[in-house]
C-alpha cells in the first residue's frame, strides 16, 4: 500500500511525465525513470504498442506470433481490443495502471482508423474504464 | 592446551546433523543457527534408478533445458532436446563482434565489437547466494569474475534535481544521510520523539545520527572534513607542503538530495538480489550456457519448431518443423520437460488440462531493452575514476554500467548505454536499432558529456519484446496470477513438466531457471518410477 500511495503521489508532482520506480522483482537497472507521456493515439502507439506490433503495425514470426493489428476484422467491434489493452492477453501485459484511460481510448481508436483498418467510430475513455480493473500488486 | 570438554564447533556440529539427519535437516539447522537462509538449494538432485528404457523430451535448451537434460540422463533416462533456435543457451546470450542478430520485424544489427568484447543481452550478473547457478559453473568449469555491482563513484542523473546536472553517488548519498540525519536529531532535541522513545535510546540515537550522519557538535549537516570524508574533498589528503585536506563547501540541500532518483538508486543496493558480492563469467555470458551445452553434447537437435504436444496414457509426441529445411518431424518419448517460454507455448497446440492452458496465458512477459555501446576508450576510468559498476539516470536508458573486466587496459571497450524497463523499453524497443543507438548516446551525454559521442565507435540493441525465441524477456508474476494459477503452472500434468524461470519465485533470473527444473525433474522421476 505504501508502495502504491508513493507513486501516486510522485505522479501527482510531475504530471506530464510518467515515473517508473525499479519493479519489485527480477534483475532491473534501478532508480527512477521519467518517460515523456504519450498523449495522441499516434503518440501512444510510437512510444508503446510499435515495441511488439512494428512500426506497419504487421506483427511478426518467430518462436511465436505478434498479431498484426493492419487489416485486422478482429478489430472491427471495439470490446475485443479494449479487453486485450486493458487486461491482457498470452505475453502481452494489461496496460491498466501503465496507460491511462484516455491513453489506451487514443491508441485504440487511432490503431482501428488507421493501418488498412477504417472503424471510424471513436473509443472513449468511458468505453475502456468498464474493462479496466485496477492491476493487483507486483512481485516476481 | 586442550582443556578436556569442549563445546563443538559450528562446522563439527553441522557435520554431525547432516550425517544423521541428511541434507534437509542441515538445512533446516543453518537456517535456525542464522546461516543459509538466503536459497533454497540443497546440493544437486542426485536422480538415479530410471527404468530402463524410459525416455525423456526436453523441448527448449535455455538453462533450465540443459539442466533437466544433464540430470535426467546421469539418472538413466535416453534424453533428446528440441531447440528453436541454432544456439544453446537460451536467454544466456553475450552477442560479439562478428555476430549476427535478427529482431523480430526483420531488422538485422552485424555486431562491430573488437575482439574479446561482448554485450550481455540477457543476464549478466550473479548475485553471490544463486549457490544453484554457482554450483554448477564450478562443476563444469565455468570461470567467474567479480562484477563491480556498487560503485560509490558513479553518477547520479536526475532532470529535475541538481540543475540536471549529474553528481557522484557518494556525494548524493552522504547529504541525503547527513540532511535526514540532521532533521531527525532537530525532531530529538525538539523532545519531538519523548513519547516514543526513552531517554537512554533518545541519547544512543543522538549519538548514531552524529556519526552516521557526519554531524558537527550542534547536530548540524555543514562543511566539514568529517562531511567530506564521505561524500569527497575539494583539496583531498595529500603529501608534502599542501597535504592537508580541504572540505568541500557546496553541500546538495535538502529539496535536491529528497529527488526520488537520490533515495531508490540508493535502496536499489539494498535489494536481497542487488547486494554484494556479485560474479560475472570470464569472456561473456554465454560461457555458462556453452558449458552446460557441453555436458549435453550430442543430446540436441537446432532449429527445431515446436508446434504441438500430445500425450496420453502411454507417452508424449512433439510435432516440430525443421526451420532449415521446413520438414515436419514428430518425437515421442515417455515424459516431457517443456521450457518454452509461457508466451510462445501458449499459442502452440497443446494436450494438457484447461486450467494449465489458462496458467500458460495468464502470465505477460517483461520487454527490457539493452544497448551496447563500444567505446574507443575507457574514459570513465581515466577520466572519471569509474571502474565498472553503475550510473542512474531518469532518462529512458536508465543506467550507464562500465565493464568490470580488463581494468586499465587500452584501446576499446564495451559499456552498457541502456539497460531500459516498462515505458522506457517500449519506446526503444518500437525504434529501429540505429534510433536506439542516436537515443543512448544522446542520453548517454547527458551524464558523459565530452566523452560520449567523441570516443564512441558502434553500437548494438537487444530489445527482448521482440526476440523471435521468447516474445519478452521475463514471465511477469502478480499477486493474484499467483494465487490463480502458479500450482497449477509447476504441478505435472500428466506426462509434461513445466520448468524455467516462469515457473519460480526467482523469476528473470537463471537460478530460478535451474531451482524450477531441479524441482520439476525430481517430480518427474518420482512419477516416472510409480507409474
Amino acid at each position: 500500500m505504501r508502495k502504491i500511495f508513493l507513486t501516486a503521489a510522485l505522479l501527482a508532482a510531475f504530471p506530464a511525465m510518467a515515473q517508473t520506480p525499479a519493479p519489485g522483482g527480477g534483475d532491473t537497472g534501478g532508480g527512477i525513470v521519467r518517460a515523456a507521456k504519450p498523449v495522441t493515439g499516434e503518440q501512444v502507439y510510437g512510444a508503446v504498442c510499435q515495441a511488439c506490433h512494428m512500426a506497419d503495425a504487421k506483427g511478426g514470426v518467430g518462436a511465436g506470433t505478434i498479431p498484426a493489428l493492419a487489416s485486422n476484422p478482429k478489430l472491427a467491434g471495439a470490446a475485443y481490443p479494449i479487453m486485450v489493452v486493458a487486461q491482457g492477453q498470452g505475453a502481452m501485459p494489461g496496460f491498466v495502471g501503465t496507460l491511462s484511460n484516455a491513453q489506451m481510448a487514443e491508441a485504440i481508436t487511432y490503431v482501428r482508423t488507421h493501418f488498412g483498418n477504417a472503424y471510424a467510430k471513436p473509443v472513449t475513455e468511458a468505453d475502456v474504464a468498464k474493462f479496466a480493473k485496477p492491476p493487483s500488486a507486483g512481485g516476481h | 592446551m586442550d582443556s578436556g570438554v569442549r563445546a563443538p564447533t559450528r562446522r563439527q556440529l553441522l557435520s554431525a546433523i547432516a550425517k544423521v539427519g541428511g541434507t534437509a535437516a542441515l538445512y533446516q539447522a543453518m537456517t535456525t543457527l542464522g546461516h543459509a537462509a538466503e536459497t533454497q538449494f540443497h546440493g544437486p538432485p542426485n536422480l538415479q534408478g530410471a527404468r530402463p528404457g524410459a525416455s525423456v523430451i526436453v523441448l527448449g535448451a535455455g538453462l533450465a533445458g540443459l539442466l533437466a537434460a544433464f540430470e535426467l540422463r546421469k539418472a538413466g533416462y535416453k534424453v533428446q532436446i528440441l531447440e528453436f533456435q541454432n544456439r544453446a543457451g537460451g536467454r544466456n546470450w553475450s552477442l560479439r563482434g562478428g555476430d549476427t542478430y535478427t529482431e523480430l520485424g526483420g531488422a538485422t544489427q552485424k555486431v562491430g565489437f573488437s575482439p574479446g568484447n561482448y554485450l550481455n543481452p540477457g543476464p549478466w550478473r550473479i548475485p553471490h547466494h544463486h549457490r544453484t547457478l554457482l554450483h554448477y559453473c564450478k562443476s563444469f568449469g565455468v570461470a567467474l569474475e567479480p562484477f563491480i555491482q556498487f560503485n560509490h563513484s558513479g553518477w547520479i542523473h536526475s532532470s529535475q534535481a541538481f540543475g540536471g546536472k549529474p553528481v557522484r553517488f557518494n556525494a548524493a548519498a552522504a547529504d541525503f544521510e547527513g540532511n535526514i540525519a540532521e532533521l531527525l536529531a532537530k525532531s530529538v532535541n525538539a523532545k519531538a520523539l519523548d513519547d516514543t522513545v526513552t531517554q537512554e535510546d533518545r541519547d544512543k540515537l543522538l549519538e548514531a545520527l552524529k556519526g552516521w550522519g557526519m554531524l558537527d557538535k550542534d547536530y548540524k549537516y555543514v562543511s566539514s572534513l568529517r562531511a567530506s570524508s564521505h561524500r569527497g574533498y575539494e583539496r583531498p589528503p595529500g603529501g608534502g607542503v599542501d597535504g592537508a585536506p580541504i572540505a568541500s563547501k557546496d553541500l546538495y540541500g535538502l529539496h535536491d538530495v529528497l529527488d526520488p532518483q537520490v533515495w531508490t538508486s540508493m535502496g536499489f543496493f539494498m535489494n536481497h538480489e542487488m547486494q554484494t558480492t556479485m560474479f560475472q563469467p570470464v569472456g561473456g555470458m554465454d560461457m555458462i550456457g556453452k558449458a552446460f551445452a557441453r555436458q549435453v553434447d550430442g543430446l540436441i537437435t537446432y532449429n527445431a519448431k515446436v508446434s504441438k504436444i500430445s500425450q496420453d496414457d502411454k507417452g508424449v509426441a512433439v510435432s516440430w518443423t525443421d526451420t532449415a529445411t521446413g520438414k515436419a518431424n514428430e518425437t515421442k518419448a515417455d515424459w516431457c520437460v517443456c521450457t518454452i517460454p509461457l508466451g510462445v507455448l501458449g499459442q502452440m497446440d497443446l494436450a494438457v488440462t484447461d486450467e494449465m492452458m489458462a496458467a500458460i496465458k495468464a502470465v505477460p512477459y517483461s520487454g527490457q531493452v539493452k544497448i551496447g555501446l563500444e567505446m574507443k576508450r575507457r574514459f570513465w576510468e581515466e577520466d572519471d575514476d569509474i571502474y565498472g559498476g553503475h550510473s542512474f539516470t531518469d532518462q529512458e536508458i536508465a543506467l550507464i554500467s562500465y565493464p568490470n573486466h580488463n581494468l586499465f587496459k587500452d584501446g576499446p571497450a564495451v559499456l552498457l548505454g541502456a539497460f531500459a524497463r516498462e515505458m522506457g523499453a517500449y519506446r526503444l524497443a518500437g525504434m529501429t536499432p540505429e534510433q536506439r543507438i542516436e537515443v543512448a548516446l544522446a542520453q548517454g551525454s547527458v551524464i558523459h558529456p565530452a566523452s560520449y559521442r567523441k570516443e564512441f565507435a558502434s553500437g548494438a540493441s537487444v530489445a527482448w519484446s521482440r526476440v523471435p525465441w521468447t516474445l519478452g524477456c521475463c514471465a511477469r508474476w502478480n499477486e493474484d496470477t499467483r494465487k490463480q494459477h502458479y500450482q497449477t503452472l509447476v504441478g505435472m500434468d500428466r506426462r509434461i513438466v513445466l520448468a524455467g524461470e516462469h515457473a519460480s519465485y526467482v523469476g528473470c533470473w537463471m537460478e530460478g531457471a535451474l531451482l524450477s527444473s531441479i524441482d520439476a525433474i525430481t517430480r518427474l522421476h518420482k512419477r516416472a518410477l510409480e507409474a
